[in-house]
């Protein structure tokens, strides 16, 4: 069952429709509930591996539907800590759930002054407004 | 409709072979095949039923109206079927000596000053498989050619349009290159401004469709090739819509250096469910020492296959390229001759046509004169009734029409793109185009009819997703024991009767 | 000849619903610059009739094997087409359609495509085929390129006995791929699996042919090995039509099996076109080239067949795509399936023991009259290597005179065998013609 659009008011948003959760040096990154809706159904989710390292503003792996492929953009820079193997297997976990369930991978953050950049909950709703 | 390996039962087949009375020869130990591969079993009658009913579930020219955007779906005369069986093409073995394949050397020769001449160009071969492997090998040709010159460090990026074919960035990568994108102005015509921005001392070439993927003819074509040829670059045309423009306007004479030609577009090569095709490229003279081998050489009366080019890129395929598919094109063009420019005309005229028909009922993202195809766009109807272009074209097969290519090109949302091609009857178009006005209104009254569509087909609407996610591939034949339990265990076949053992 | 259906009184109306007077002036876009102000130079149109003489007189010069006994292989074989390959390959539903995008309008072929990929994987002991390639050579391409991104290595290792023109793709293909060619020489015919062993090493795939070019029988299982040992991925060359006899592929560790599909259903027609085939283990699956038939359901639950993992692809993926190629083979391919199908697996064991007896016969009739085999150590096929005694040129040339093609110069393509021809026996030739090749070739 797809998710009904959202944006948690405690997450920080990057423009290119990603959502990290910060907690302490660590952080879980996603992809946005207009992501995921602008992609449709997804069929398969390409993963960095644990141990690499993903720098902010760059692909770190890959989503896909049916008819699209999208890079997805890492909203920090860190270290892979841990791959969200569940949505490996059922990718539409990421549809059902794209805050919750659906994450895709947890980091150890390189440059915590780096979250000061992504954007509130406001700010990206405008992000959405305007695409 | 049942497998062919659902058919199948052990022990039944369909031809026998001559049988003759020598030893057996014997395959090594280790290298004899030990499970027999689990080939359908089935006697001859019933293999020609399971292909016979395969094709009633299958829809061709030959079925009806097929207006593929950008593939140009035309009529395949039955006659160039019958020439390409012709025993001297046929059963041509491509290693047979100069004199005993002259006939051969002479049609692909001839094809090559035909292609020439539509072009506009001064040197062809006929050696890609298709248009993507042309684009492959014009990129090539560029590479060769800059390294020749010294140039191949310093020029690592081809230029493409956002409304270019999937290919064409691909080709770009294969081959090698960066890419850049140049966009699309408010007309549907390349940016020439943009364009002025991104070219530079590192750009190797453009690659551009001409008319575009819109259907347009770029208004600033003369500016563009100006643009390029003054930074010491080549312009490549992807000739994917050449049947708008045989004899009205050719490609060299627009300034491109390099052109591939889909011999199973313009030149009515049957495109055979996927292919064959054919994707000769047509080159500058400056081009023509990179050319693949062999290159086909007129001597007086006699021709040959010269394989002593020292320049040469090599070999994109093997031999000289898919022969047949240059009897038929070969042929088709001796059909029309310098008519070809009436095959162009009326392409153009026929799109013109419907899309005069259609322009009110569907958005028009660029509103000008057509060429051979236009782009419309279902914006309208999914903003006020949901319904996506994708309802639009399974509803079409309803009304006994082959879809349109929908969303492409990219730059327009909820793309229908539609190629009527020159070989459809007016009454055909009217009745597509009543067809394509009936469905808007059914958008309005009855959504859900369209969004269940198609009803009249073999299947309903299918699960791409889940084809996906489950990527059966191939047959499960562990899955029907109760089929296959005999052919599951290694099973030794029976020796050749007749033959005794050595 | 027009097959154009238009009257005059249809473009009157059809301008008039445009809104134009002339056809000239839908042009109007075109800068008259570019516009082409002549008529096209070529010859006058042609009727069917006069269409059909001027091909059939042109078609009447060639020397085909109906004309001329011919023992001509290196690539190209002249094995039986049935019947119910013409009948099907000629069903317009089929013929005169195009790539299978709306899945509703193209069960047919999408079923059959799905069968043709069952039939492929069956052969060669692989788990997943594609729609097909262009030919032989350009599958080995496409097999370094998934090898170049599977494995991150840059070095590709192709056998000396590998066919002449596949070698010569795969190296006019490796710049734009960033990819370096090494070859591996052959040893009396095949290749050395420990040569092959250290010339492996850090390589991103190794191909070679079963049976190799010369028509000898590799130690294929040591050769896939030698390529596993040193982390590159085995890559078989291989003949359909040898794989009732011959191991398939995949039983002895291969990691992809490509392949010409041309013995297998098509015509000899000049070298085309027929269809590369391209089946990988499923580790490669979502690297690809090309379309994928996949099974699925529609919306009443019934069974059905769609293009899948197009994500691969080039409409999709673009500049990242795992190729550039859209056109394939899927007609010839067809030809295969029907063919194979025809044959079934007791008629593929039989084709391969046939051309294997038929040769083996040929053999011990040259060597009877004096003549040696370049390698007669090796097991062969259908194909073998024998030195004539003369120049290769002279004995073709003799043996045309006599009615004979007797088989391909190996001499262009390999040093010190000017006098070798490589000849190729298939199940359409008898043991009476045979004994003509030998009387062809007797010195």
């Amino acid at each position: 069952m797809a998710a009904s659009e959202s944006y948690p008011d405690d997450l920080r948003y990057h423009a290119e429709h990603d959502w990290a959760r910060v907690d302490g040096d660590e952080a879980v990154l996603g992809i946005t509930w207009f992501a995921q809706d602008a992609l449709g159904e997804l069929v398969h989710y390409e993963p960095p591996n644990e141990g690499d390292t993903i720098a902010r503003d760059s692909a770190y792996g890959e989503v896909e539907s049916v008819k699209a492929v999208s890079d997805v953009i890492a909203p920090l820079s860190g270290e892979v800590l841990e791959v969200n193997a569940k949505v490996v297997e059922e990718p539409e976990t990421v549809n059902d759930d794209p805050y919750g369930e659906g994450w895709l991978v947890r980091i150890r953050l390189a440059d915590a002054a780096e979250v000061d950049s992504l954007l509130n909950v406001d700010a990206y709703k405008q992000v959405v407004a305007e695409a | 409709m049942k497998l062919i390996f659902e058919k199948s039962q052990a022990g039944r087949r369909g031809g026998e072979l001559p049988r003759y009375d020598l030893p057996r020869a014997e395959v090594p130990e280790g290298l004899r095949r030990k499970m027999p591969p689990r080939l359908p079993e089935l006697a001859e009658p019933e293999i020609v039923r399971h292909f016979t009913e395969l094709s009633t579930r299958n829809f061709g020219i030959d079925t009806g109206f097929y207006p593929l955007g950008s593939c140009t779906m035309k009529y395949n005369p039955r006659v160039n079927e019958r020439l390409v069986m012709l025993p001297g093409f046929r059963d041509l073995h491509p290693y047979q000596d100069e004199d005993a394949i002259q006939g051969a050397l002479e049609l692909m020769w001839r094809l090559q000053a035909a292609l020439i001449e539509v072009s506009g160009l001064d040197a062809c071969t006929l050696q890609p498989a298709a248009g993507s492997q042309g684009e492959l090998t014009g990129l090539m040709l560029m590479r060769a050619y800059f390294a020749d010159r010294g140039e191949a460090d310093q020029r690592d990026t081809i230029i493409t349009a956002d409304t270019a074919h999937g290919t064409n960035p691909a080709s770009v990568t294969m081959a090698g290159y960066k890419l850049a994108k140049v966009q699309t102005d408010a007309r549907g015509n390349v940016d020439v401004a943009h364009l002025r921005e991104i070219v530079n001392e590192r750009t190797a070439g453009l690659m551009l469709t001409n008319p575009s993927t819109l259907g347009l003819f770029d208004e600033h074509i003369e500016e563009i090739a100006g643009i390029f040829h003054e930074a010491g670059a080549l312009l490549y045309y992807d000739g994917a819509n050449l049947n708008a423009v045989c004899g009205i306007s050719r490609p060299g004479d627009m300034g491109f250096d390099i052109v591939h030609i889909n011999l199973h577009k313009t030149f009515s090569q049957p495109h055979g469910g996927g292919g064959p095709g054919g994707g000769p490229i047509v080159v500058r003279d400056k081009l023509e020492p990179f050319l693949p081998v062999p290159a086909i050489v007129k001597e007086g009366d006699r021709f040959r296959l010269d394989f002593d080019c020292p320049k040469s890129i090599g070999k994109v395929r093997g031999f000289a390229g898919p022969f047949g598919v240059f009897v038929r094109s070969y042929a088709y063009i001796r059909s029309y001759g310098p008519r070809l420019r009436e095959m162009s005309e009326v392409a153009v005229l026929n799109a013109n046509y419907l899309l005069a028909r259609l322009r009110e009922a569907y958005d028009l993202p660029y509103d000008r004169l057509a060429m051979h195809e236009f782009v419309l766009s279902a914006r309208s109807l999914k903003r006020d009734h949901g319904i996506s272009a994708l309802d639009v074209a399974k509803r079409l097969m309803d009304y006994g029409f082959h879809p349109p290519t929908i969303y492409f090109p990219l730059v327009v949302p909820e793309a229908l793109m539609i190629e009527p091609t020159e070989t459809e009857a007016k009454e055909t178009l009217d009745e597509f185009a009543e067809a394509m006005l009936a469905i808007a209104q059914e958008a309005e009254d009855d959504p859900e009819l369209l969004r269940e569509a198609p009803h009249a087909r073999p299947v309903k609407r299918l699960d791409e997703v889940l084809a996906a996610k489950r990527a059966i591939v191939k047959y499960g034949f562990e899955d029907h024991p109760d089929l296959h339990a005999a052919k599951a265990e290694p099973r030794e076949l029976q020796a050749q009767r007749g033959a005794s053992s050595s | 000849m027009s097959y154009l259906s238009l009257t005059e009184r249809d473009c009157q109306e059809m301008l008039a619903a445009i809104g134009i007077s002339s056809v000239e002036e839908l042009f109007r876009d075109i800068p008259v610059g570019v516009r082409f102000a002549r008529e096209l130079d070529l010859e006058p149109p042609l009727s069917e009739q006069e269409l059909s003489r001027h091909l059939e007189e042109l078609a009447a010069q060639n020397v085909d094997t109906s004309k001329e006994l011919s023992f001509l292989g290196a690539g190209i074989y002249d094995h039986y087409v049935p019947a119910v390959v013409d009948t099907v390959l000629q069903r317009g539903e089929l013929l005169t359609a195009y790539t299978p995008y709306q899945p509703e309008m193209s069960q047919g072929v999408l079923q059959a495509i799905f069968e043709y990929q069952t039939v492929i994987c069956e052969l060669t002991g692989m788990d997943v085929s594609n729609a097909s390639g262009y030919d032989g050579t350009t599958v080995a391409a496409d097999a370094c390129y998934v090898a170049k991104h599977a494995t991150g290595r840059r070095k590709v290792v192709v056998t000396e006995a590998t066919s002449p023109q596949v070698r010569q793709v795969v190296k006019t293909y490796a710049p734009g791929f960033g990819l370096e060619i090494v070859e591996v020489p052959h040893r009396g015919g095949v290749t050395d699996p420990d040569e092959l062993r250290r010339a492996a090493t850090d390589a991103a795939c190794v191909i070679f042919q079963q049976p190799n070019f010369f028509g000898c029988l590799e130690a294929a299982p040591d050769l896939a090995e030698a390529a596993n040992d040193a982390g590159a991925i085995a890559v078989a060359h291989v003949d359909p039509i040898s794989l009732g006899v011959l191991e398939a592929p995949g039983a002895y560790g291969c990691g992809m099996a490509i392949g010409e599909g041309q013995s297998a259903g098509n015509y000899q027609s000049f070298a085309g076109p027929h269809y590369g085939f391209f089946a990988a283990r499923n580790d490669f699956i979502r690297r690809m080239p090309g379309r994928i038939v996949g099974e699925t359901l529609d919306a009443a639950g019934e069974r059905g067949y769609v293009l899948t993992l197009q994500t691969r692809e080039q409409h999709i993926r673009r500049e990242k795509a795992t190729s550039n190629i859209t056109t394939n083979q899927t007609l010839l391919a067809l030809g295969g399936l029907v063919h194979l199908s025809w044959l079934g697996p007791q008629g593929l064991l039989e084709v391969g023991e046939t051309c294997m007896s038929l040769a083996a016969y040929a053999q011990r009739r040259l060597i009877d009259v004096g003549l040696e085999l370049v390698f007669p150590e090796r097991a062969t096929f259908k194909e073998f290597a024998v030195r004539t005694g003369r120049s290769a040129q002279d004995a073709i040339r003799i043996a045309r005179e006599r009615g004979v093609h007797p088989g391909y110069a190996l001499g262009r393509d390999y040093q010190g065998l000017d006098d070798a021809l490589l000849v190729a026996v298939t199940e359409r030739r008898t043991p009476a013609d045979i004994d003509r090749l030998v009387e062809a070739l007797t010195p």
